[in-house]
């Protein structure tokens, strides 16, 4: 809840800007404050609401203190754990980071704390989700001779699996392009840049049509989900572990998934 | 590549190797160095999972189905009437790149029924190994099954393009061995595995003097087990199991619980259950010797033959030495951490870490996530609230059991579906 004597900073949806809202709390002395991006932002009747603008100095400033008081563990936490976008995830990696600068330990393993130990799970369960995305990314070839993928994570977790497929396929090019935050990245054999498409209207992304594809992208698919089905032991079938690995919401856009 | 032979051919040869369980596909580090296709160097992916549960990680394929060999478990015996297929090495090239590229798997599993001889089939295995090596700059993992016999130098080819051998040994005891694949002994399978080992050994120092040293199957060695079918006790299992890893640095061994495929009277009949919460219990106490410091036989001995199907074998090994409990959380070495019922090596971890800034209380424990159903029983810690009674290890058993529930209860109790 909200209070008069609250303070509400306002930023646009990056880390950057979240640091710089880390610094205004720092610079301005601000106790009670809520941190929250744009587009969750909501009017409130009480308290003081500003919008911070993002200034790289200022987050690079914060950046480096935070470094001081943390291990590389624990920053690689912090930053997952952003990248989450849960409601209410800026407040906690705020106390975390008020809680390493006051401390004159590390406290990034300090599991005990409800914070640590918070930011801790929030940042495993992003982990998890980039490695499902490693995983269940499923390249198309399109007439262009690109291997098109599409996703749709839970959480934003692009920013982290880009080294992964530039490593991988680095003589292929390639398209991952998340359809719920329409953004994606575009390996050029050279470097992966960030893009945004405009797909045409009629563009099902579960569909494999001829129009924008391969001929030969259909026969490799078939292939994939024969192979799939072949191996599959029946007097082994356990569909609740099934649906544990492979949640129902990633069944769209896994070709072996469709038959 | 012609489309429709090749479906049937995969069709056919993916259904045959699907008995092998590995597919695993960590353990590697193999870069791409040359802007090539794949890297081999981080943790194991699994692409996709099979309704069973098991992970899709590899394209598990054999060469060929048809083997010269009559080995009563296999599905491929000789005097099997299935349908026979065989893959052209190039089939095997291309289908590998084609499903790399799409990120449908990690790299490839290859293994073969033997015809001719061990030699003529290892040959062809490894002429697929190093054409997508070679020619395709491919980095991504493969895995190549060993074949029992083949020639010392064909092995050192392997390795070269390899990132895991294997050679099953299937049977865990030598008379069962004979038992059902009279043919077959076990030193042919021991030979090309004793020729990997040592080679590994020799590459790793000569790769401490010259830098530019090849790697030679850096995932190093594995080996599989069928289980349940010739009547073997757990210790047989566990004892081989042991061996294996200790004689020949193996990097895993699996346990594979036999699916009638015959009405060979040697063999559990078809209609028989896979026995898959026993395969489950081997794989824990297989987890406590590699992760857990435990020997084997403290788990398994002459006093204990089988496991208990009912508690996890850590918890069967802590109820029948209630002596060494209980354990202060806030003091016990990392040893001891490691031996209480319902703490993982994570937890562990975590308790390690956590107990520098605070004593820990029951509390704490229950937020990191420890199973305390059946870890209480065994700690004390931060708070005056612990088991003080005397209880004996049938006791603590039940009372165990009673608050807990399996994800077995249908195996462990199948009268009751008479009552639903």
């Amino acid at each position: 809840m909200i209070l008069p004597q609250d303070y509400t900073l306002v930023y646009d949806g990056t880390f950057d800007g979240f640091l710089t809202c880390v610094f205004h709390v720092y610079d301005l002395k601000l106790k009670q404050v809520h941190i929250q991006r744009k587009s969750h932002a909501q009017e409130s009747l009480f308290g003081t609401s500003e919008e911070v603008l993002t200034d790289l100095e200022k987050s690079d400033r914060v950046w480096k203190g935070i470094k001081k008081k943390t291990t590389a563990k624990g920053r690689s936490k912090l930053y997952y754990a952003f990248l989450s976008e849960q409601k209410q995830v800026e407040n906690l990696l705020l106390r975390y980071i008020q809680y390493a600068l006051n401390s004159t330990m590390l406290i990034d393993a300090d599991f005990a704390n409800q914070d640590v130990l918070k930011v801790t799970q929030v940042a495993k369960s992003v982990g998890r989700e980039k490695h499902r995305m490693e995983a269940f990314v499923r390249f198309r070839l399109t007439k262009d001779g690109l291997y098109f993928a599409n996703i749709e994570p839970d959480f934003d977790v692009l920013p982290l699996i880009s080294a992964h497929f530039k490593r991988r396929y680095a003589d292929q090019k390639w398209v991952i392009y998340d359809l719920k935050r329409n953004y994606g990245l575009y390996y050029d054999l050279e470097k992966v840049d960030i893009i945004n498409l405009s797909l045409p209207d009629d563009f099902d992304a579960t569909k494999t049509t001829s129009e924008f594809f391969a001929t030969e992208e259909l026969e490799f698919q078939t292939l994939w989900q024969d192979y799939f089905e072949s191996t599959n032991i029946p007097s082994r079938k356990n569909m609740k572990l099934h649906i544990q690995h492979v949640p129902k919401r990633y069944w769209k856009y896994l070709s072996e998934k469709l038959r | 590549m012609s489309f429709e032979r090749t479906q049937e051919k995969l069709k056919i040869l993916a259904d045959a190797a699907k008995y092998d369980v590995s597919c695993a596909s960590s353990g590697s580090k193999r870069s791409n160095t040359s802007k090539g296709l794949g890297d081999a160097t981080g943790m194991g992916i699994c692409h996709s999972y099979t309704e069973d549960g098991r992970c899709v990680s590899l394209l598990k394929i054999l060469l060929t189905n048809y083997c010269i060999f009559d080995c009563a478990y296999c599905v491929t015996r000789k005097s099997n009437d299935i349908k026979r297929a065989a893959f052209q090495v190039q089939e095997v090239v291309d289908l590998t790149i084609n499903f790399y590229r799409r990120n449908y798997i990690e790299g490839l599993f290859l293994s073969s029924g033997i015809f001719k001889s061990a030699d003529y089939t290892m040959e062809r295995l490894v002429a697929v190994a190093k054409k997508l090596r070679l020619e395709e700059n491919f980095n991504g993992y493969i895995h190549l099954k060993s074949i029992p016999g083949a020639s010392d130098e064909l092995m050192k080819e392997a390795g070269l393009y390899a990132d895991r051998l294997s050679v099953n040994i299937e049977i865990p005891t030598k008379e069962g061995l004979k038992l059902l694949a009279p043919e077959k002994n076990r030193e042919d399978f021991i030979k090309p595995m004793k020729k990997v080992k040592n080679e590994i050994i020799l590459y790793n120092s000569e790769k401490k003097l010259i830098k530019s040293t090849p790697k030679f199957a850096p995932a190093g060695q594995s080996t599989q087990m069928i289980i349940g079918a010739i009547g073997e006790s757990d210790q047989q299992i566990m004892w081989t199991s042991n061996y294996f890893y200790k004689k020949f640095n193996l990097k895993r061994v699996y346990y594979s619980g036999y699916i009638p495929i015959s009405y060979d009277t040697r063999l559990p009949q078809i209609g028989t259950a896979v026995p898959m919460l026993r395969e489950n219990r081997l794989y824990q106490t297989d987890w406590l010797m590699r992760f857990y410091g435990f020997e084997v036989h403290e788990i398994l001995n002459n006093d204990h033959q089988n496991l208990d199907l009912e508690v996890d074998p850590k918890l069967g090994w802590a109820l029948r030495n209630l002596e060494q409990f209980p354990v202060d959380v806030n003091k016990a070495d990392k040893r001891m951490l490691a031996r209480v019922p319902g703490l993982g090596m994570k937890s562990v971890y975590k308790i390690l870490q956590a107990r520098r800034f605070r004593n820990l209380n029951w509390e704490h424990l229950q937020k990191m996530g420890v199973a305390l159903n059946r870890a209480k029983y065994f700690l004390i810690c931060q708070s005056r609230d612990f088991e003080r009674r005397d209880l004996t290890g049938p006791q603590l058993k039940s009372l165990i059991l009673q608050n807990s529930t399996s994800k077995y209860q249908k195996i462990l109790s199948p009268q009751l579906s008479l009552f639903e």
